[in-house]
Parts: structure tokens; C-alpha cells; sequence
């Protein structure tokens, strides 16, 4: 599947598109006073509805922090944080977030935890305690069980592996029908085969359901094979430096990550970033 | 499963032990009755006089557990508002921490002074007793939530009391049944103390009036009630927690994966 260039999409005829995320020179400094890190600084970033779009780049180029803004985690210093045509705070937007970590609450089981999301999160928590033991919980079922855990469902955190709660990770972001879904390197604790199975557990998942997402991660294959969009961004200022189209056809398979074109892509990516990188420094 | 039923039979062994030893140390030495009466003697007591002393461990009971629930309300109030912000507990703790070390035997006679003898002192004295492990557990309990379960909420835009209580509660829970059990022993013991000062019936009261009429084995036949119904509070309060909070004891069932 191939992608028009964004401009095109942008400036079309009727109906002129919406971005569903919009950074408007958007920049963020942690800490205080004199000892500020600028994470992002005067960054722009569209981000179409339907879109799978990849955020790589060296350690503290500020991709977490997008995510965070996005979600509304964290509060820009100062710019523009559009979801949905609507500041941040208001948009009516419903967005999932898949994070490094599981982040089970290890008291409720996999059912609740995957469930939680409907608990909170309107139109679904008015009908929470009516539809609890009956339409939600086979919604839950219905995922677990795409994501290859049916059965495991009545399991506490503890009793499962880390690819397995890596798993309901996504099943959790992803319950209460998100337009918008943030992934914060879910992949990266995993080991090499789990994840190149949760990749294609994850690119059915977004053939199925096509919601937005934005994913940030290290891994230049993990935003070769998933995304159909890959911004490259530099550190110290984090600023986005190249922001490309993925051409390569779907359902996109591991094998054809040892493609030439495939291959020559990450490459072109890594050469990015190793330009982008700031010089080493031994940090206190 | 067989070290679990070891280590039962030894503590049995341990406290039936101890008994017997006491038993036997009395005979052997020619201890008097005045000063240390014999197991047997003191169970003799307490079966003869059950009826006289009945009223008074019930007198007793009731008042540990108003004092008891009035400390959970109350306790779990104050934890919740320290421990929900970075800030009140900052500010808060050096007060809590100086309240906790006056002596609770020293504010009895002031209960006394505004309340009078009787129970209303004695509940008031389990409560400030067992009030201050219920409120630090809590509020460290919820202080000490990861940040990442929080994010989580988070992110799905939920309010602040969607958080207290689907993370901060539960994370807590833990720590509020580690500190009931401390805290109905302490009850017991502000209880106990009140009576001994200012009141005409409890156990702590028929200790007082045993030992100044040298009834010793009447006063040790109420120790050995306090012990029996702290033992059993205690008992029933672990038993709730293991329910509770069972996930936090993950053991060897580390199935999968």
C-alpha cells in the first residue's frame, strides 16, 4: 500500500483533512533554572488519521516526550499541542498507551487489567457495571485471544512471562477502541523472537482495527516492518530531521526484512542517526 | 507444604513448652502463689471466676473495637489526605511524627478531665494509640505508588479519585493491613491502660482491683485474656489480609513462560 507525499493529502480538494495530531512549534525543557535540557525544541509534526507513523533517533532526542505531550502526560513548555482539532486537554480523542513496561496492576487479574480501560474511559464506563460480566468481558476474551492468550485470562501478572504481559499490554491499549494509539518501545524488553512475533500480532492488529498510531522505538527494523512513516529525529535540541515514507507492501513479512531495499532503508536510517548523535560525553 | 506444617508444630511445641516450664520452675522452686502462681492455677481461676469475669472482657472487647474502628475512619482519612500529594506529607509528617511520641499514658488524664471516667476515655485512648501506624502505613502506602501505574491512568485521562481508587487504594492495601495488625494490639493496650486509670469496669480495672487485694492469680487469669483476644484479633485481622492481598505473595507459582 502505497502513501501519497503528506502534502498532497494535506492540500487536497474537499475534504480539506484534518490532522488528528498536530505539533505547532511545539518545545519542552525539563528541570529548572539554570540546569534545563531542552528535550524538543520548535518541532512541527502532522500526523494523519489511519496513519502508522514510527519515531526513531538516539537516546534523549525527545520521541518519548512527543508521546507524552500527545497523550498529555506532560504539559508543553511552549507551542501547540493539537488531538483531534482541539488543545491537547480537550480533545475529544480516545487514546491507548502501550509502555516499555507492562505496567500490570498486579492486583487484578489479566481479564480486569485488559478491562480497565472500559472502566474509566466514556462512553464505556456509564455502561461498565451493566455490561462487566457479560459484552465486555467477551470483548476482552476476543482480543486475548487475537494476541494468542485465550485461556490465560483468570492469570495474575505474576504467573505469566514478559512477552505474554507484553501482550496484554497492547490488548489493554487497544480495548476501548482508540483513535489514537501511543506505543513507547512495548518491544524493547523482549527478546528477538517474541518480538518479531508481537511485530505481526501488532501489524494485524492495525490492519484490522486501523487506528492512528505513533511509535516510538530504537529498533530501525521494528519502524521499517511497522510503520508507513518514519521520522528521524536528532538530540540536544531533539528536533525531527527527516521524515520519509515506508514503501513496502502489507502485510509485510520478517523475511522481507532481509530484503536489499529493505535492508538499504535501515541503513540509510542508522547513517541518520549516527550523524544525529550528540558527540560522547562522559555524563556525571 | 511439609516446612509450613514444620514450622507449625514447632511454634505449638514452643508455647506448650513454655508452659510446662513455667509449671515446673514453679514447683521445683517453691514460688508462691503470691508472687508467680502456676498455669494450672491461674486456668483454674479463670474457670471458677469466667462469670465474674466475663462482663468485664466483653466491657473490654467493646471498647477496643470502637476505639479500633474509630481509628480505621479516622486513620485512613488523615492517610489519604497526607499520602495523596507530595506536599501534605512533606509538610505533615514532622507533626504526625510528634504527636506519635507523647506517651499515651499522659493524655488519659486529660480524656478523663473532659469526658470523665468511664468508656468514652478508654476509646478515645485505643483510638490516638492505633491511629498513628494506620495513618503513616496508608499514606506511605499511596506516596510510594509507581509513577508508571499512574501513567497509565493517566493516559486514559482519568480523574484524580478514578486514580485513588484503582491504583492508590488497592497499591495501599497491603500497608493498611500490615498496620491493622499492629494497630488492634495497640488498641488493646490503650484500652487497657485507660481502665487501669479511670474506670470501674474492663480487665484493665479487675487487674487493678485483683492486685491490690493480692489476688494474683485473678490478675494473671486476666492477662491471660488480653493475650487470648489479642491473639485472636490478630489472628482474625491476618487472615483478611492473606485474602485481601494475596497477590503481593508471589511465590514459586511462577508458571508460565
Amino acid at each position: 500500500m502505497m502513501h501519497a507525499p503528506l502534502e498532497q493529502i494535506a492540500t487536497a480538494d474537499p475534504p480539506p483533512l484534518q490532522p488528528i495530531v498536530h505539533l505547532e512549534g511545539v518545545t519542552h525543557t525539563y528541570g529548572r533554572l539554570t540546569r534545563t535540557v531542552t528535550a524538543l525544541d520548535r518541532t512541527d509534526l502532522k500526523i494523519f488519521e489511519g496513519d502508522f507513523v514510527a519515531l526513531v533517533g538516539p537516546s534523549g532526542c525527545g520521541k518519548s516526550t512527543i508521546l507524552k505531550l500527545i497523550t498529555g502526560l506532560i504539559t508543553a513548555s511552549s507551542g501547540y499541542v493539537f488531538v483531534g482539532g482541539r488543545e491537547v486537554g480537550a480533545a475529544p480523542v480516545r487514546v491507548g498507551m502501550a509502555f516499555q513496561n507492562p505496567t500490570m496492576l498486579p492486583w487484578l487479574t489479566l481479564r480486569d487489567n485488559v478491562m480497565l480501560p472500559l472502566k474509566i474511559v466514556p462512553p464505556f464506563r456509564q455502561e461498565y457495571r451493566r455490561k462487566r460480566k457479560g459484552e465486555f468481558r467477551d470483548r476482552v476474551e476476543a482480543l486475548l485471544a487475537q494476541v494468542g492468550l485465550a485461556g490465560f485470562s483468570d492469570k495474575y501478572p505474576w504467573q505469566l512471562s514478559g512477552g505474554m504481559l507484553q501482550r496484554a499490554s497492547l490488548c489493554r491499549a487497544l480495548i476501548h477502541e482508540p483513535q489514537l494509539l501511543m506505543l513507547d518501545e512495548p518491544f524493547g524488553a523482549l527478546d528477538q523472537f517474541t518480538r518479531e512475533e508481537l511485530w505481526s500480532v501488532m501489524q494485524d492488529l492495525w490492519i484490522s482495527r486501523k487506528p492512528t498510531v505513533v511509535l516510538v522505538t530504537h529498533d530501525l527494523k521494528e519502524a521499517a516492518y511497522l510503520a508507513n512513516r518514519i521520522c528521524v529525529m536528532q538530540a540536544r535540541p531533539g528536533r525531527i530531521i527527516d521524515d520519509n515514507e515506508v514503501p513496502f507492501a502489507r502485510p509485510r513479512t520478517v523475511a522481507m526484512t532481509y530484503e536489499p531495499t529493505f535492508v538499504s532503508l535501515t541503513q540509510r536510517l542508522r547513517e541518520l542517526i549516527v550523524a544525529a548523535s550528540p558527540p560522547k560525553e562522559v555524563t556525571p | 507444604m511439609k516446612t509450613q506444617l514444620r514450622r507449625r508444630a514447632g511454634s505449638v511445641a514452643l508455647i506448650v513448652g513454655f508452659f510446662l516450664f513455667w509449671e515446673f520452675a514453679c514447683v521445683a522452686f517453691g514460688i508462691k502463689d503470691l508472687v508467680l502462681p502456676r498455669p494450672s492455677q491461674i486456668i483454674v481461676t479463670l474457670i471458677d471466676r469466667l462469670p465474674a469475669i466475663w462482663p468485664h472482657a466483653v466491657q473490654t472487647l467493646y471498647t477496643t473495637m470502637v476505639g479500633f474502628g474509630l481509628g480505621i475512619f479516622f486513620g485512613v482519612l488523615i492517610g489519604v489526605t497526607i499520602g495523596s500529594s507530595r506536599l501534605a506529607y512533606d509538610t505533615a509528617y514532622p507533626l504526625l511524627v510528634g504527636f506519635s511520641s507523647i506517651p499515651k499514658v499522659a493524655v488519659v488524664p486529660i480524656f478523663v478531665l473532659w469526658f470523665g471516667a468511664g468508656t468514652v476515655p478508654a476509646v478515645l485512648t485505643a483510638m490516638i494509640l492505633c491511629i498513628f501506624p494506620i495513618v503513616v502505613n496508608v499514606a506511605t502506602g499511596l506516596a510510594t505508588t509507581e509513577p508508571e501505574l499512574e501513567d497509565v491512568m493517566r493516559a486514559l485521562k482519568a480523574s484524580k479519585l478514578d486514580i485513588l481508587f484503582n491504583v492508590g487504594l488497592p497499591r495501599a492495601m497491603p500497608y493498611f493491613f500490615a498496620s491493622l495488625k499492629v494497630a488492634i494490639t495497640q488498641a488493646f493496650v490503650g484500652t487497657v491502660i485507660a481502665e487501669t486509670v479511670a474506670s470501674n469496669r474492663g480487665i484493665g480495672n479487675l487487674m487493678m482491683i485483683a492486685s491490690s487485694s493480692f489476688d494474683v492469680p485473678l490478675v494473671f487469669a486476666g492477662l491471660l485474656i488480653l493475650a487470648a483476644l489479642g491473639v485472636a484479633l490478630y489472628l482474625i485481622f491476618s487472615f483478611i489480609e492473606s485474602r485481601v492481598t494475596g497477590w503481593t505473595r508471589r511465590q514459586d507459582e511462577f508458571a508460565v513462560g
